[in-house]
């Protein structure tokens, strides 16, 4: 890489002054000479760069196998890294702001204020760490379920850089203030335009692969993964419709506005959880639990009726967003409906995810990836019974504009999304990277237990948080006068707002122990420890115990 | 669980085996929902109606409206009273759906850690606003707001207040001809407490004429934000007979 730089730097000096020599000549001849050496050099120039390949310098440093394998796994490496990669950018800005909230003074003006980095968090895990571990267990189980490498591996390659191009563009923008402040939605309209190209790209990757497949059914995964793809498709379009201000310019304006925007954006924001962050991962879960656990998906028959049930319903529950908004009742209420009917397909799934464990429940001891991925599942039940608890107008009314909401979100995003992601990484990197095994099993381990604990102190911190406001907004005395004034109850948070940063801290420990471990797997070492478990089994001792006959 | 397949587990197998059939039933799934919640709201007589008093935003509002969407405000602020006793009490009455007709995108919020702003306009002085702006612990201490001093030490920039005007009609807010040929003289007037205003208030009733940062040499970013912030909630008089009627129509809430 040095060497190439050095030569390209030589070339290109020379040309430089070759140019100089040009600008400055003092007579025709000596100019058209300083145009040949130019010429020469700009050629050699060309040659030196073009016979360096960035990509293939970068994937030794990364040790990926070189040459073709059986399955086209070199953008599902990529992915990996960049999920680990991202992960952690995004839990560090969670971090951040969530110390912006004790600290205020950490705020930095203009770029590093509380407003322009929380999208950056929210985004970078949502759609930089969540969709970078979608975009490679897609590619990953499409191939595998389907017998067949991908189709387009170029196009393939093309959605991978596409997509990173559109997180730098997403998240430096929101840095320089470019957004549209619609909620997972900031993204200006040429990144949109963007994004919709790559996501185009990504659909016709992804049904290019079922459709040259070898096994006669498509896989439920897939189900998923298309459904995550086609509606994801449907929202971003719709809900992005704006008109520039200048096609040159970054500033745009909503192609609705008021109650209407409101509701789609609702209707968007809502189905990003439903089907970016639940049904892509339901088809995570749906490939890598039966595998780690080597038992079969509980039942097909509840995994036909959770799908087509989850996907129908969702798509309603966008209203809760709004309750007692200027939204119309009866939307309100419809939504509110829906979102408690939804918890019937949400647990769906995760009892079909929980009960693929029968008869291996032993490895949730042995094993801490199955653990990982059980605790995922806990939390997804969790969260989806809190969701439509809150989507309750009563509920709601005291929950809505307060910390409450945030504690369920992350309730959700730490425990289910993270925790599976997690176990996908330490389950896919040993099997791309051809190790026996991660360098650390003991580090999966620790992993899961600070996870775990950051996210207890999370949503615990967020739920006293929440109800401390809102009995606070509403705390009237007995003279009829409101007791709090706003900012008391802002004063009244701040431990928990430190708690809850406490938890954050953990959790990005954690990730700090799942990039060591991934690096050294990636790198060849295997850790020298002791096994997860030592109860060796007794051959002596396993039988059946037999009464001594009587004297 | 049974492995003999029934008479509906062998139908879902057609759509197991054909990914085309299986895309279009996806996405014929999924867009039912949004269709029958969306679609009615462009025609309701509740969502679409107009209130006396509500008009587009000044060039100089919506330029001031313009740094709020920039700087992310509604990750903290809401703007959508709800109603509620302590609410209402706290904040003004609650908010009517026709108050952000003009608003794109809307600023609802989702998060209040600090107050609603839908009302903010006319409740504190500009002096106060630039103040907190700058340096908010200064005026609150308790307060974890970030400081944004830098909104007054930077001028305003509008690219192509003309062009602005032109997309926001383009999406629907009804500016007429001149209100698009005026965006730029009107920006720098509404900031000049020496200007002449007849022309700018009669095409934007109630608008607030005057140097809003304290430092009527220059028209910058702190003069736009305020301006904003200072109108909110202002265009509608509540209180009269039309708007009584407006809010008690709003059933349900």
């Amino acid at each position: 890489m040095e060497a190439v730089l050095g030569r390209a730097g030589l070339w290109f000096v020379i040309m430089f002054l070759a140019l100089a020599a040009y600008v400055g000549a003092q007579d025709a001849g000596f100019a058209a000479h300083a145009v040949v050496v130019g010429v020469i050099a700009f050629a050699f120039l060309c040659v030196t760069v073009m016979r360096y390949d960035p990509l293939a310098r970068a994937q030794s440093m990364f040790r990926m196998p070189p040459g073709p394998s059986r399955y086209d796994d070199d953008v599902v490496r990529w992915g990996v890294i960049a999920t680990v990669f991202w992960g952690m950018a995004g839990f560090l800005a969670g971090v951040a702001i969530a110390l912006q909230m004790v600290f205020p003074a950490l705020n930095i003006e203009p770029w590093l204020n509380f407003g322009r980095l929380r999208p950056l968090h929210t985004s970078a895990v949502i759609f930089a760490f969540g969709g970078n571990a979608l975009l490679a267990t897609s590619f990953y189980v499409v191939q595998r379920t389907c017998r067949t490498t991908l189709a387009f591996p170029s196009l393939a390659r093309f959605v991978f850089w596409g997509y990173q191009l559109f997180i730098v563009l997403a998240a430096s923008g929101y840095l320089l203030g470019v957004t549209q402040s619609k909620e997972y939605a900031e993204p200006e309209w040429y990144v949109d335009i963007w994004l919709t190209i790559v996501w185009v790209a990504y659909f016709i990757v992804f049904v290019g692969t079922i459709v040259r497949r070898h096994e006669p059914h498509i896989y439920v995964a897939n189900w998923f993964y298309l459904a995550f793809i086609i509606t994801i498709a449907m929202l971003h379009i719709v809900n992005n419709l704006a008109i520039p201000v200048s096609f040159l310019g970054s500033r745009s304006y909503s192609a609705f506005g008021g109650v209407q925007d409101a509701l789609t954006q609702w209707w968007y924001g809502h189905n990003a959880v439903g089907f970016f962050l639940t049904a892509g991962f339901l088809a995570m879960m749906y490939y890598f639990v039966p595998k780690q656990a080597e038992r079969p998906v509980y039942s097909y028959r509840l995994s036909i009726i959770h799908f087509w049930s989850l996907i129908f319903l969702y798509i309603w529950a966008g209203p809760h967003h709004l309750h007692y908004t200027a939204l119309p009742d009866w939307a309100q209420t419809l939504g509110m409906v829906f979102s408690i009917i939804l918890w019937m397909p949400s647990w769906g799934g995760m009892i079909n995810g929980l009960m693929t464990l029968n008869g291996a429940w032993d490895k949730v001891r042995t094993d801490p990836i199955i653990r990982m991925m059980v605790m995922s599942l806990a939390f997804y039940g969790m969260s989806t019974f809190e969701g439509p608890v809150m989507s309750i107008k009563a509920v709601n009314s005291l929950s809505h504009y307060t910390d409450w909401t945030i504690g369920h979100v992350h309730s959700g995003a730490l425990g289910w999304n993270g925790m599976i992601t997690f176990a996908c990484v330490y389950f896919l990197v040993p099997r791309l990277w051809g190790r026996e095994r991660m360098y650390s099993m003991r580090m999966i381990n620790w992993h899961f237990w600070l996870a775990t604990l950051g996210i207890v102190f999370y949503a615990a911190s967020m739920w006293v948080a929440g109800l401390t406001q809102g009995l606070m907004w509403r705390e009237y005395d007995a003279n009829g006068y409101l007791v709090n004034s706003f900012v008391d109850t802002v004063a009244a948070l701040k431990p928990m707002f430190a708690a809850r940063a406490f938890g954050g801290i953990l959790y990005l420990a954690g990730g700090v122990l799942l990039t060591y471990n991934v690096w050294m797997t990636i790198a060849g070492h295997l850790r020298d420890e002791a096994p997860m478990t030592d109860a060796k089994h007794n051959r002596a001792a396993d039988r059946p115990i037999t009464a001594a006959p009587a004297e | 669980m049974s492995t003999e397949p029934t008479q509906a587990t062998s139908r879902h197998q057609k759509l197991e085996r054909n990914i085309t059939l299986m895309a279009i039933a996806t996405l014929i799934t999924v867009s039912i929902g949004g269709i029958v919640q969306i679609a009615p709201l462009f025609y309701l007589d509740n969502t679409i109606e107009k209130v006396d008093g509500m008009r587009p935003y000044t060039p100089l509002e919506q330029a001031g409206r313009d740094i709020y969407v920039r700087e992310g405000c509604y990750t903290c602020h809401s703007q959508m009273i709800r109603p509620f006793r302590d609410e209402v009490e706290r904040y003004g009455p609650y908010s009517l759906a026709a108050e952000s007709m003009y608003d794109h995108p809307f600023q609802w919020g989702s998060k209040r850690t600090g107050p609603d702003l839908a009302r903010v306009g006319d409740r504190y002085s500009d002096e106060w606003h630039v103040q907190h702006l700058k340096d908010p612990q200064s005026v609150v201490p308790e307060s974890i707001m970030p400081q944004y001093s830098f909104l007054a030490e930077t001028d305003l920039k509008v690219a192509d207040p003309e062009g602005m005007l032109t997309a926001l009609r383009r999406v629907g807010v009804p500016y007429t001809d001149r209100d698009i040929q005026m965006a730029e003289a009107d920006l720098a007037a509404q900031a000049d407490p020496f200007s002449n205003r007849e022309d700018l208030e009669e095409r934007y009733p109630k608008t607030q004429v005057r140097d809003f940062d304290g430092d009527p040499d220059r028209l910058t970013e702190m003069d736009a934000l305020v301006a904003y912030l200072q109108m909110l909630g202002t265009l509608v008089d509540v209180k009269s007979a039309a708007a009584q009627q407006e809010l008690a129509e709003e059933t349900g809430r």
